[in-house]
């Protein structure tokens, strides 16, 4: 029963979806986390160039144990090799690129996404404020800006609302949402629902919502 | 002649950093770190340090050791998540943070050593960051003010140095150490290897000499936050 799903092929199948954004060509900022996971699904074929905001264009796979940089690592702290015709710079060369609206996508996490494209996904009232790292500056780079998240929270509460409850790291700055249960489309300042996962209904997408969704024309259901 | 001081104790490289004073110290998490010049200053017992760094370190290595002497009386980065002490210090008080969105961060400071006092920026409009800034909407946009950050003195590393002070840079060691070299009043470079003038082709300088007041060579340990490494198959 696909709504059983544990919590690693819920990852798994966000990830997938997620990865159907990269074209060919793309150059891409993955954020930490799950989002990090979408390049372990590009697809062989797919010329694509990750970028790591802390100074790398062409982010290749983990090395080998024998392969092992400590001074070559990504904005995770992970080690990582470069691949073929990779670059390195500065932390201020990085962000120009990253501000100067140079990267075709940005895929990013999230805690709460509102219906005008706000996100929210650095940091919880009441709880040790670590920092906002980069995402400040990326949700303003990139041409396009997917967030991808569970759909609800370990609450069951929606995610997607009306307005952020949480400080917001950027306002109107989403342009797509893709989760577990759908692939949601911010529309001047309007929520387009355009795709529902396998073993999910529209109905229950509207459910665990709390922002109005339009349904597109175009709605394909079992999408992914 | 020798244009750059060359020092060959890292005690006596950090003996005018006095007690109050600002400093920026290279780095992204512990790669690109100077090492041994964050141990010279442990050693050294400066108090009442404002320091400008991507991230606090972790709990013991790094600007960790400095945090858990309590010689950091103020933190600006962009993310201090790494590090217990930090939230231990943050909680009780006893340390004043400021956080500024990392590429607001490596601009301010490639603005500083740059002559820039100030500039506008799309990030952090409309989040907590912003309640007390300055909005200014140019081309239908909204952006915000953010001004300038200079240090009394630049910790940085390089791999590679001459004596004339030019730096060349390993991978994504490089990070925020060339804007910290040009924004410190004295830069001080730690590198892997001093090499003679003349021995780094011009084309190839990352950092120039000019943003260098002093240099020390140091063995480095690089040590790994996240060791991840695939298989053979």
């Amino acid at each position: 029963m696909v709504k059983q799903l544990d919590k690693v092929s819920v990852r798994e199948r966000i990830a997938k979806r997620a990865e159907q954004e990269i074209e060919s060509g793309y150059y891409v900022n993955l954020g930490i986390g799950m989002p990090t996971m979408v390049a372990n699904y590009i697809q062989e074929g797919k010329q694509v160039v990750l970028q790591s905001e802390n100074g790398l264009l062409g982010i290749g796979k983990s090395p080998l144990e024998t392969e092992v940089d400590p001074d070559l690592i990504n904005a995770g702290k992970e080690t990582v090799t470069a691949q073929r015709g990779a670059s390195c710079f500065s932390n201020a060369e990085s962000f120009a690129m990253i501000r100067g609206e140079h990267l075709d996508l940005a895929i990013l996490g999230g805690m709460e996404v509102s219906q005008t494209g706000d996100l929210a996904n650095w940091m919880i009232p009441g709880k040790m404020i670590k920092g906002m790292g980069g995402a400040m500056d990326i949700v303003h780079g990139a041409k396009k800006i997917v967030v991808i998240m569970d759909h609800v929270n370990k609450y069951n509460e929606p995610k997607i609302l009306k307005k952020c409850s949480l400080p917001l790291t950027g306002k109107q700055v989403v342009n797509r949402i893709i989760t577990d249960r759908a692939v949601i489309d911010v529309e001047k300042n309007n929520l387009v629902l355009v795709e529902v996962a396998e073993g999910w209904t529209v109905e229950e997408v509207l459910a665990s919502t709390e922002a109005e969704l339009r349904i597109s024309d175009y709605l394909q259901t079992g999408a992914y | 002649m020798q244009m750059k001081t060359i020092y060959t104790s890292f005690e006596e490289a950090v003996k005018n950093i006095q007690d109050g004073s600002t400093i920026m110290v290279g780095g992204f998490g512990l790669v690109g770190i100077p090492e041994n010049l964050i141990l010279a200053l442990v050693n050294s017992r400066v108090k009442h340090l404002t320091v400008i760094s991507n991230n606090c370190g972790v709990d013991d290595w790094g600007l960790g050791l400095l945090l858990k002497n309590k010689q950091i009386d103020k933190m600006i980065g962009s993310y201090v998540g790494e590090n217990k002490e930090f939230e231990r210090q943050v909680l009780a008080g006893e340390l004043e943070v400021e956080l500024t969105p990392q590429g607001t961060l490596a601009e301010r400071i490639r603005a500083g050593g740059a002559g820039i006092p100030a500039f506008y920026t799309p990030a952090g409009v409309g989040t907590p960051i912003a309640e007390a800034g300055e909005i200014r909407v140019f081309n239908d946009k909204e952006y915000l003010l953010q001004t300038a950050l200079k240090a009394d003195f630049s910790l940085i590393r390089a791999a590679v140095g001459d004596d004339a002070g030019n730096l060349v840079y390993n991978k994504t060691a490089r990070n925020f150490n060339p804007m910290m070299a040009a924004a410190g009043k004295v830069t001080i470079a730690e590198v892997e290897q001093l090499v003679e003038t003349g021995s780094i082709d011009p084309d190839h300088v990352h950092t120039p000499g000019i943003y260098v007041q002093a240099m020390i060579e140091g063995k480095q340990e690089k040590r790994i936050e996240r060791l991840t490494v695939r298989q053979e198959i």
